[in-house]
């Protein structure tokens, strides 16, 4: 049998090419390549991101204050993301270290409606075919018109869950995509009397039926559990940001990495100087590039972000019910969920549960309706902003001159990090399910729903052109840093 | 439609140079969705496994035209679709993604990919696989003809919903007040 490391490349030639293309289900543009020999045997299987654009290049020249309304447009499913991640970068560039406690909630707010939105958006309309009728069930039927036909309830809630998302970034941002409400340093507008009862009026039924798609997940998991623990499965190091106690939180924190046993690898480690411990590699056959840790090095240090990585790597969530999911999940099976590709359904929708908590947590807070909206300080050449995409961690990074026009940007979004990791789960799907075989539609869709797992947003992949900033140390015989040189 | 039995628009949608959020903010239409659904037929599209694309009454494309592969499914969409709809900014003007036309594609392409020394090894990608970047993002009707253009960043929902309604209706598309615009 082929060891699947050995499927990332191969010189043989002759060989027969099967292509997947487009991705369905998934958002952006990639394809899937198998290179298969006479036998039918998988000589290599590749994820490709076919699109290069230039966000960071031509937002140089721009003003600052511009940026977090225009980055979003890398991506129309997670805008929210990039508008706050850039808000915070250039909340530093203004000076503000620490927002009003109304700009503060109002961004929350708007971000946890993301989350929901998103997360909703990836299990009902895009993943849930595959999960309820079977990864090789008819094609025709596969898709968010087939759930509606057959399973009319989920479908419907699935919409609604989206939308009531769609109303908290509406109402926080001014509009539901490539909204105008979080700026250098807070926000422009507060949730009125009115706004507020109208979400409090949906929230409580945003949570029951969250924690009935965990329940769901849950019982899929129950109802094949073999399949579901092993399908695309292997250990992986993590990255995320979590809270000062340890605790899942998605809007800031410090940066922790486990590896792929569950020890630490660094934590709370502050995300104003990323690029010391993340590195990136160029592989020819893909625009989007391959990060890894630093301390682990190229070839083991690849690693996974997003809910799955999230939800085992905190050390608590910060709300009861999805806190009690979490335990339930770390628990099942003796853990086999959690480690298992497929688990990130589960931990999503641990995540979207937390979201509605959090939400409804917000709605009741005084501080949402606050009129102090902004702060200034003193102007800053450099900003970093790091937060918890719904699919991971996304770091921008941002140098402006004193005319307050950018001259450098850097962004690393989440699916780039996940770029080794979903690359693997192909090859891992390729050699246990195709390998030998006469391919099916029906097989090569396995190699979707183990990338659709990822949630992997392609558009984000393919508009950054991430530009790291370089540290290198001298270090002496012992190990201790003789000199150093910075580059940003 | 007199005499024959109601038949259901068969319709495609795809994205090239763009975000989604053209799709997206279709899906905005919330729970009118499945009215929609009722009404008409998805062929190729991202919400379905339709890789290839069918005879179709309606495309609807958003984004710009970046690369090769943009160009060619274009002119798929063209040849197979009855009317063809230019959605969204991008889709109508290039929108924000054409900024990169005032650069130089092959010196961004070494600066990010082969001379940013932050990297472990300096290559610009260049694999058979990847389809060939154009010089420069074209909005879609200097490609092929285009029917219908809906503008917007994206086009909000209801200007979805309603220039799909006029068209399943056999009505030719008007967006009211409100519906049309520009940011």
């Amino acid at each position: 049998m082929t060891s699947s490391d050995s499927l990332e490349t191969t010189s043989r030639p002759g060989l027969r090419r099967v292509a997947i293309d487009p991705l369905t289900r998934v958002e952006g543009h990639g394809k899937v390549t198998l290179l298969l020999d006479e036998e039918g045997h998988v000589q290599q299987a590749r994820l490709h991101i076919v699109e290069f654009r230039g966000f960071e290049v031509f937002i140089q020249g721009r003003p600052y204050w511009e940026v977090p309304v225009t980055v979003q447009r890398l991506c129309g499913i997670c805008p929210v993301s990039h508008h706050l991640a850039a808000s915070k970068a250039m909340d530093r560039i203004v000076g503000v270290d620490e927002l009003t406690p109304t700009a503060e909630k109002i961004r929350r707010l708007m971000h946890y409606g993301q989350i929901l939105q998103s997360h909703a958006l990836h299990f009902f309309h895009l993943s849930s075919p595959d999960l309820l009728f079977g990864f090789d069930s008819e094609a025709a039927r596969r898709n968010i018109v087939g759930v509606a036909a057959t399973y009319p309830d989920l479908a419907r809630r699935g919409v609604l869950l989206r939308r009531f998302g769609q109303e908290v970034i509406r109402i926080t941002a001014g509009k539901r995509i490539h909204g105008t409400g979080s700026i250098p340093g807070g926000v422009n507008r507060s949730v009125t009397d009115a706004e507020r009862g109208e979400l409090r009026a949906q929230v409580g039924q945003a949570v029951d039926w969250s924690r009935e798609a965990v329940q769901l997940v849950r019982r899929l998991f129950e109802q094949n559990l073999e399949m579901y623990r092993d399908f695309a499965t292997f250990p992986a190091n993590g990255l995320q940001l979590v809270r000062e106690d340890g605790a899942l939180d998605l809007y800031h924190g410090g940066l922790r990495a486990r590896g792929s046993g569950g020890g630490t690898i660094f934590d709370h480690v502050d995300y104003s100087t990323y690029w010391e411990q993340v590195f990136e590699e160029v592989k020819p056959w893909s625009y989007m590039k391959f990060p890894y840790l630093r301390l682990i090095g190229p070839e083991e240090g690849w690693y996974r972000v997003g809910p799955l990585t999230r939800v085992t790597g905190c050390d608590f969530i910060p709300s009861p019910l999805a806190e009690a999911e979490r335990r339930d999940f770390l628990a099942f099976d003796g853990g086999s969920a959690a480690r298992a590709t497929l688990g990130f359904h589960w931990a999503r929708m641990i995540e979207m549960l937390h979201a509605a908590e959090v939400i409804a947590g917000l709605l009741d807070d005084p501080d949402i309706s606050g009129g102090d909206l902004v702060r200034q300080g003193e102007r800053r050449g450099r900003g970093v902003g790091v937060l918890e995409a719904p699919r991971g961690t996304l770091i921008h990074h941002y140098r402006v001159d004193e005319q307050g026009m950018v001259v450098r940007a850097n962004l690393i979004v989440s699916t780039t990090h996940n770029n080794e990791a979903m690359n693997r789960a192909v090859r891992e799907v390729a050699r246990r399910y195709l390998d030998g075989r006469q391919l099916t539609e029906g097989l090569l869709n396995h190699i979707e729903v183990a990338i659709r797992a990822f949630d992997p947003c392609l558009s984000c992949a393919t508009h950054a052109l991430g530009q790291m900033p370089l540290s290198v140390e001298l270090l002496d015989a012992d190990g201790s840093r003789l000199d150093q040189l910075v580059r940003d | 439609m007199i005499g024959g039995p109601p038949r259901k628009l068969r319709v495609a949608t795809t994205s090239l140079a763009g975000c989604f959020g053209c799709h997206m903010s279709l899906l905005d239409i919330d729970e009118r969705l499945f009215d929609l659904l009722e009404r008409i037929e998805l062929d190729r599209s991202p919400l379905t496994d339709i890789k290839d694309l069918g005879r179709c009454d309606v495309g609807i494309v958003e984004g710009g035209v970046c690369n090769a592969e943009n160009v060619r499914v274009l002119r798929e969409f063209r040849a197979r679709c009855r009317t063809l709809v230019a959605i969204g900014a991008c889709a109508v003007n290039g929108g924000l993604p054409a900024q990169r036309n005032h650069l130089d594609l092959g010196l961004c392409l070494q600066e990010v990919y082969k001379t940013e020394p932050g990297l472990r090894n300096g290559m610009v990608p260049d694999d058979p696989e990847l389809p060939l970047p154009l010089d420069k993002v074209h909005p879609l009707h200097e490609v092929v003809k285009i029917d219908y253009f809906l503008p917007g960043c994206p086009p909000p929902a209801d200007a979805i919903w309603s220039f799909l309604n006029d068209l399943v209706a056999g009505r030719t598309p008007r967006l009211g007040h409100g519906l049309i615009r520009y940011d």
